[in-house]
C-alpha cells in the first residue's frame, strides 16, 4: 500500500484562482456586512428626515426598517449568486434572529421605563411611611411591603412542607394510578388562573367565617399557595429525579431505613436544586395581583395581622395607585411606579439569590 | 434446573418509615382534594348567580348567560389574537436558541427570554398603558386609513391606544416565555441522527429544520400553544388596566369600545360587589376554570401521549 500523500492546495483566496468548491458562495462574513450596510442607509434617511423636520432621530425606525431592509437584500444577493436553497435559509436565518430581537424589545423597555420612572419616588420615605391620612403627595408603601412579605411568607409555609412532601411520594413511593392522578392534576393545576384561585380562598373563607364580605391576608396566602404548590411539586421532583440511584442503594445496603435514606441522603444530595425551584416559586407569586385584590383587598394602613382584616400588598399597591389616581395626578402615579421597582428588584433579587444558593450548595462531586 | 421461587421480598416497616410514607402520601392526596375543593367551593358559591333576575346585573343582561356571553367571547378573542402573535415568534426564538445560536451562548439567551416570565403582571400592565398604547396608536390610524375595509381593523380608532389589539401584544409578551421554553426542550429532543442525515444528504440548515426538527416538534409546538393560551386566558391585571371595557361582541380590535375579558371584569368589579353580584362574579370566574382546565387538559393529553411514542425519552 503506497499513498503518495498530495500536499494541500494553497487557500484559493490566495492564489485567485476560482474553485468549484467555493464558487457561488458568499464570502464569510457577507451577512454583517450586508446588515452594517443596511443599517446605515436607513440611518442615513432616517437621520436627513430628522434634520429636515427638525424632529427627534427616529432610532426605532431607523433600526426596524435597516433589519428590514437586509432581510430582503441579503435574499437577494444570495439568490442571485448563491441560488433559491441557500436564499431561503438565509432569509430564514435571518426571521429567526430577528424574533429573538423582537422579544428583547419589550424586556429593554420594560426595564428601562421601570427604572426611569420609578426612581424620582424610590426614597427613604418609600420605604418608612404608609399610605394613612396621605392625600396627594408623600406617602409610602410599607404597609404594602410589609403585607407582602407576610403573606408571601405565609403563601411559603403552607406550600413548602406541602409541595416537596408530594414530590418526595412521586419520586419515592407513589406507583399507579394514585402517581398518575397526582402528576396529572399537578399539572393542570399549574394552569389554574390567579384570579381563579382568589376566588376560591374568598368563597373558601366566606363559607369558613360566614362573612360575606370577608377579606383576610391569610386567604391571600391560601390563595398563592395554589398557584405556588405545583411549582414547587414540579421543580423538586425534577431535583429529586436527579438524585443517583445507587447513592439509595448504597445506603439501604448499609441497612438505614428508606424514610432516614431520604432525610439524610437523597434530600441533601439535591437540597440546592431544591432551594432554587421554591425561591424561583416565590419569585413567581411574589408579583401576583389579582388573588390578592379579591381576598386580601386594600387599605391605608399597616396591618401586621394575617387572620383579619384588609392587607396591603405591593402588587395591589401599584394598582390601586395608578387606577385610583387622586390630586395631583402625578404623585400617585410615580408611587406606582417606584412599587413596580420594588417589586421588580425583589423579583431579581430572589432569582440571583436561587442562581448563587444553586452554584454554592451543589453537591460536591468529589474527585475530577 | 428450576428457577427458584419468586418471592417478594419486603423491608421491615419500622415507625419512622409509616409516619414519613404517610405523611408524603397525605401531601399528594391534599393536592387532589385542593383541586376538587376549588372546583366544589366555586360550584357552591355560583349557584344563585344562575337563577338571578335581569336587574341584579349590571348592564343591559338579562340572564347569567347573557352576562357572560360576551365576557366568554373577550376572554377568546383576546387570548386568540394573543396566541397568534406569539406562537411563530415563540418558535423562531426556540429554533435560535436550539440551533442557531452559539451553543455556549444558547442557555443565556435562554435566560435572558426567562427573565420576561418574571416580570409581574401588574408592572406589564403599567407598561401597556403608559409606554405601548401611545405608542402603537399612531401605527393604528394608519392601520384603519389603509385597510379600514378589513372587518378586523375597522374605524372608527381608539385615540389612546388602549385596544383589545394593545392587549393582545402584552399578553403575548407574557406567554412568550413559557412557549418558547417548551418549544425549546421539544427542539432540542430531536435525535441528533435525523437532523445529521438531513444534512449529510446536503441539506440547508433551514432544510434540515423542516424535514427532521418541526415534523418532530409538531405535537410539542401544539401542546405549548395550549398551555400558552391557558396562560393568556386567565391574565387578569394587563387587561384590567389597559382595556376599558363595554359589555359587546366585536371584533374589531382597534376601536375604543372593546369586549372585556372574564378575569379582567372580576378584577374590576369584585371589590365593590355585594350580595348577588358576588355570586355572579365568582359563576363567572367558574367559566373561566372549565375553559382553562379543558384547555391545560387537552395540552397535557397530547403531551403525555406524545412521551409513550416519543423515543426520546
Amino acid at each position: 500500500m503506497s499513498i503518495t500523500a498530495t500536499p494541500p492546495q494553497a487557500p484559493v483566496a490566495q492564489s485567485g484562482i476560482s474553485n468549484s468548491l467555493t464558487a457561488g458562495k458568499l464570502p464569510r462574513y457577507a451577512s454583517l456586512y450586508v446588515l452594517a450596510g443596511a443599517l446605515a442607509v436607513t440611518s442615513a434617511i432616517f437621520g436627513l428626515i430628522a434634520v429636515t423636520s427638525g424632529a427627534m432621530f427616529d432610532i426605532v425606525g431607523a433600526v426596524f426598517w435597516g433589519v428590514l431592509l437586509y432581510t430582503a437584500s441579503i435574499w437577494l444577493i444570495s439568490r442571485l449568486v448563491e441560488g433559491a436553497r441557500k436564499a431561503t435559509d438565509r432569509f430564514v436565518t435571518a426571521l429567526v434572529v430577528m424574533a429573538f430581537t423582537i422579544a428583547l424589545l419589550p424586556l429593554i423597555s420594560v426595564a428601562f421605563t421601570t427604572i426611569v420612572n420609578g426612581l424620582p419616588r424610590f426614597d427613604l420615605d418609600f420605604f418608612s411611611q404608609s399610605m394613612r391620612n396621605v392625600v396627594g403627595e408623600g406617602g409610602g408603601a410599607l404597609h404594602a411591603i410589609m403585607g407582602t412579605l407576610l403573606i408571601t411568607g405565609m403563601a411559603a409555609l403552607i406550600s413548602v412542607p406541602v409541595g416537596l412532601l408530594t414530590a418526595i411520594y412521586l419520586v419515592e413511593y407513589g406507583r399507579g394510578k394514585l402517581k398518575h392522578a397526582i402528576t396529572f392534576f399537578v399539572d393542570v393545576m399549574t394552569g389554574i388562573p390567579s384570579i381563579v384561585a382568589g376566588l376560591f380562598a374568598f368563597a373558601l373563607f366566606a363559607l369558613i367565617t360566614d362573612d360575606p364580605g370577608v377579606r383576610m391576608g391569610f386567604g391571600g396566602a391560601v390563595a398563592l399557595s395554589v398557584l405556588m404548590i405545583p411549582v414547587v411539586v414540579r421543580s423538586s421532583e425534577e431535583m429529586l429525579k436527579l438524585v443517583p440511584n445507587d447513592l439509595r442503594e448504597a445506603s439501604y445496603a448499609l441497612g438505614v431505613p428508606k424514610w432516614l435514606t431520604i432525610l439524610k441522603v437523597v434530600l441533601p444530595t439535591s437540597i440546592a436544586g431544591i432551594i432554587t425551584g421554591i425561591m424561583i416559586a416565590v419569585a413567581r407569586v411574589i408579583g401576583e395581583t389579582a388573588p390578592l385584590l379579591i381576598i386580601a383587598g386594600f387599605t391605608t394602613s399597616m396591618n401586621y395581622n394575617l387572620f383579619a382584616d384588609r392587607m396591603m400588598t405591593l402588587p395591589v399597591f401599584v394598582y390601586t395607585q395608578y387606577m385610583n389616581q387622586g390630586n395631583p395626578p402625578e404623585a400617585y402615579v410615580e408611587r406606582a411606579w417606584a412599587g413596580a421597582l420594588t417589586l421588580i428588584l425583589i423579583v431579581a433579587l430572589l432569582n440571583v439569590i436561587a442562581r448563587i444558593i444553586a452554584k454554592a450548595f451543589s453537591p460536591k462531586t468529589g474527585r475530577r | 434446573m428450576t428457577a427458584p421461587e419468586a418471592s417478594t421480598i419486603t423491608a421491615k416497616q419500622r415507625p419512622g418509615d409509616r409516619v414519613f410514607s404517610t405523611a408524603t402520601l397525605v401531601a399528594g392526596v391534599l393536592i387532589l382534594v385542593t383541586l376538587a375543593a376549588v372546583a366544589i367551593f366555586l360550584v357552591a358559591q355560583s349557584l344563585p348567580a344562575f337563577t338571578a333576575v335581569s336587574d341584579e346585573f349590571k348592564g343591559t343582561a338579562e340572564n347569567f348567560w347573557q352576562y357572560v356571553g360576551p365576557l366568554v367571547f373577550g376572554t377568546i378573542w383576546a387570548a386568540a389574537l394573543a396566541l397568534i402573535m406569539a406562537v411563530p415568534l415563540s418558535i423562531g426564538i426556540a429554533l435560535f436558541i436550539s440551533h442557531y445560536a452559539p451553543r455556549k451562548l444558547a442557555q443565556g439567551l435562554g435566560y435572558i427570554i426567562d427573565l420576561l416570565a418574571a416580570v409581574p403582571s401588574v408592572v406589564f400592565g403599567l407598561w401597556g398603558i403608559t409606554v405601548l398604547a401611545p405608542a402603537v396608536q399612531p401605527f393604528y390610524t394608519t392601520l384603519t386609513e389603509w385597510f379600514g375595509w378589513f372587518p378586523l381593523f375597522a374605524p372608527p380608532v381608539s385615540g389612546t391606544g388602549r385596544t383589545i389589539l394593545t392587549v393582545a401584544i402584552v399578553l403575548a409578551v407574557m406567554i412568550l416565555p413559557i412557549v418558547t421554553a417548551l418549544c425549546r426542550e421539544i427542539f432540542l429532543q430531536t435525535p441528533v441522527l435525523h437532523e445529521e442525515a438531513a444534512l449529510a444528504l446536503g441539506a440547508t440548515r433551514w432544510e434540515m429544520i423542516k424535514l427532521a426538527v418541526l415534523p418532530f416538534g409538531r405535537p410539542g409546538i401544539i401542546s405549548a400553544s395550549m398551555l400558552g393560551l391557558g396562560r393568556a386566558l386567565g391574565e387578569t391585571m394587563v387587561v384590567a388596566m389597559v382595556l376599558s371595557p363595554s359589555a359587546i361582541i366585536s371584533f374589531a380590535v382597534l376601536q375604543s369600545q372593546n369586549p372585556t375579558t372574564i378575569a379582567a371584569n372580576i378584577a374590576l368589579n369584585f371589590p365593590e360587589a355585594h350580595d348577588i353580584g358576588v355570586n355572579i362574579l365568582i359563576a363567572t370566574g367558574l367559566m373561566l376554570f372549565t375553559i382553562t382546565l379543558a384547555v391545560n387538559m387537552i395540552a397535557r393529553y397530547i403531551v403525555d401521549r406524545r412521551k409513550e411514542f416519543s423515543g426520546a425519552n
